[in-house]
């Protein structure tokens, strides 16, 4: 069990960790590194396949597929285009 | 029962692997050179979490989770293995707005539990959380579907009616009131309903009437939002991966919407809740614009030594930014220093520029970002302006009256020739007269991204043809 305040640590902590990686980003890699951070919280779709593994009713059930299908397809779109956008980046010395 | 502990022990031991590996990932993404190893790291993280959470679901509902997982993951990734790269932003968007609605779904969940009677006493800050994260996610989902369909142009850019801002304002407090009610006094499941309906209702409604440039900074915020939703859903599931992923990811999208509304010069606000062009529209301009054929612009092509060129939104919806290229090469060729100077917002997400111009294939150490290119355009023999308007307007140093005054610009002006490719006369936007475009040393080129390209290198090999080589 977390507590609130040991939450409250951990949200601190990765807040700043959060400014810190971004702040070193150079603005050729906004894109790709705004579309992988998007691919990350695409995590989310863990909590929603516990949240449907926990469902009983009709509804419940329903509710936590429609996490499933949605956290699944922010994981795995998020990763294919952020994967593809940073393939094309290439410096003059890689080519030839 | 010692059996279920240990598969809990590797579950969560999974979600720690994982939550080192996306901040190595997004940490290595700070680099041209290991970005890919970057990304690829982050998705062996989210590979390793999603099936160590096998683990901890057992056998119940597993047919579902499989099933969802298979819905979910199959479409997007065809989708996203073949879309253009102009199309980007809207993709981005749409993929942020599944993760939102994704938490805001447990969200529902966990409420839903709650209202159960029987399910006992509930820790506010649990409830509090649900709400927030319920709340965050609703509006990230529907207002990241409203911009993937501006975007996408299956809706106007804008759309605005009377009293629209108190309107909006008063969904959002009503969302709010029924998420303090659903913490404060009960959760009733009629209440949750009302709370999801306004909520989502809000998402589209806030982002009706923004428009096309300021979507740098609207997807930047719904990433961010999406991050803090499923930060909050994290804490409500207890799974601290969620937790530190959605923090991360929160905190970095944050910084990324104040970096985007501080190259636009708007605050975040401004982006929000006021449109452009709402103000003065600055003072008006003597002269006039002076044409050139493209024979004479490749003349002062060939005589130049240092050529910048500046592309903007209008080069990607020309689709023009593999002749540009082309075009680069056959001056590189011919000797000439190019490099490429790029605004932070020019495109519709930060960086948009950039992932176009890696496409068509130019190499990143040509591309220059504003700080950087700024001082060299004074030594540049001529600039190529395409696509591009009020990110090069000097009005935004110069006149207080402009609604772009303040605005960090490209130094466009100071070169000692411009050349402005552009289809017509219209403005930019902002709906500003460009003073650019009307110097003594700027001339226009009026043409089609794509076809000015062509021109330009067909005319450089006639003219290096007739030079005697």
């Amino acid at each position: 069990m977390i507590d609130g305040f040991l939450a409250l640590y951990i949200f601190m902590l990765a807040a700043f960790t959060g400014k810190e990686i971004i702040g070193r980003v150079p603005v050729i890699l906004h894109t790709p590194l705004m579309s992988g951070s998007n691919f990350v919280h695409g995590i989310v779709l863990v909590g929603a396949m516990i949240a449907l593994a926990q469902a009983d009713t009709t509804l419940a059930k329903t509710i936590g597929f429609i996490g499933v299908v949605l956290g699944a397809g922010n994981a795995a779109g998020g990763y294919v285009v952020t994967e593809r956008m940073l393939e094309m980046f290439k410096s003059s010395k890689d080519k030839k | 029962m010692a059996m279920q502990e240990m598969l809990i022990w590797i579950a969560k031991a999974s979600y720690f692997l994982a939550a080192v590996l996306f901040i190595l990932g997004i940490k290595r993404m700070a680099s041209p050179v290991t970005a890919r190893k970057g990304i690829i790291q982050a998705g062996i993280g989210m590979v390793i979490a999603t099936l160590a959470t096998f683990a901890i679901t057992g056998a119940h509902n597993i047919e579902l989770i499989i099933a969802g997982i298979a819905i979910g993951v199959i479409p997007t990734w065809l989708w996203g293995k073949k879309v253009a790269m102009t199309d980007m932003p809207q993709m981005v968007a749409l993929f942020n707005g599944m993760g939102g609605g994704s938490a805001a779904a447990i969200g529902a969940g966990e409420l839903l539990k709650m209202s159960n009677p029987n399910s006992g006493e509930h820790a506010l800050v649990t409830v509090s959380l649900a709400v927030l994260g319920a709340l965050i996610g609703s509006v990230s989902m529907t207002g990241s579907i409203i911009a993937w369909a501006k975007l996408d142009g299956l809706m106007d850019k804008r759309f605005n009616f009377p009293g629209q801002q108190v309107f909006n304002f008063l969904v959002f407090a009503a969302a709010l009131v029924a998420g303090i009610a659903l913490i404060a006094w009960h959760v009733d499941p009629r209440l949750v309903v009302a709370f999801f309906a306004l909520a989502l209702l809000f998402g589209i409604l806030m982002t009706l009437p923004i428009g096309g440039a300021d979507m740098p900074v609207v997807i930047s915020l719904f990433n961010a939002l999406t991050g803090l939703a499923v930060a909050f859903e994290g804490y409500v599931m207890q799974i601290e991966a969620l937790i530190i992923a959605g923090t991360v990811v929160g905190a970095a999208g944050t910084f990324l919407t104040q970096l985007m509304a501080k190259a636009m010069n708007r605050p975040i606000s401004g982006v929000l809740f006021s449109n452009f062009g709402g103000g003065g529209s600055g003072e008006a301009i003597a002269g006039s614009q002076k044409p050139i054929e493209a024979s004479d612009a490749a003349s002062l092509l060939y005589m130049a030594e240092k050529v910048i060129i500046v592309p903007g939104y209008g080069m990607a919806v020309a689709q023009a930014q593999h002749k540009i290229w082309e075009l680069t090469q056959a001056l590189i060729k011919a000797g000439k220093e190019v490099k490429f100077a790029i605004h932070p917002v020019a495109g519709r997400m930060p960086g948009h520029m950039n992932v176009l111009l890696a496409e068509a294939g130019v190499p990143y150490d040509l591309i220059a970002d504003m700080d950087d290119i700024n001082p060299e355009f004074k030594t540049c023999d001529v600039s190529i302006v395409i696509g591009a308007n009020d990110v090069v307007n000097p009005a935004a140093k110069t006149d207080k009256s402009s609604p772009i005054y303040g605005m960090p610009i490209l130094n466009v002006v100071d070169s000692r020739q411009t050349i402005v490719i552009k289809r017509g006369k219209g403005t930019g936007f902002a709906g500003i007269e460009n003073a650019l475009f009307y110097a003594d040393n700027t001339r226009l080129l009026y043409a089609d991204g794509k076809e000015a390209a062509n021109q330009l290198i067909s005319e450089l090999k006639g003219i290096e043809g007739g030079g005697g080589h």
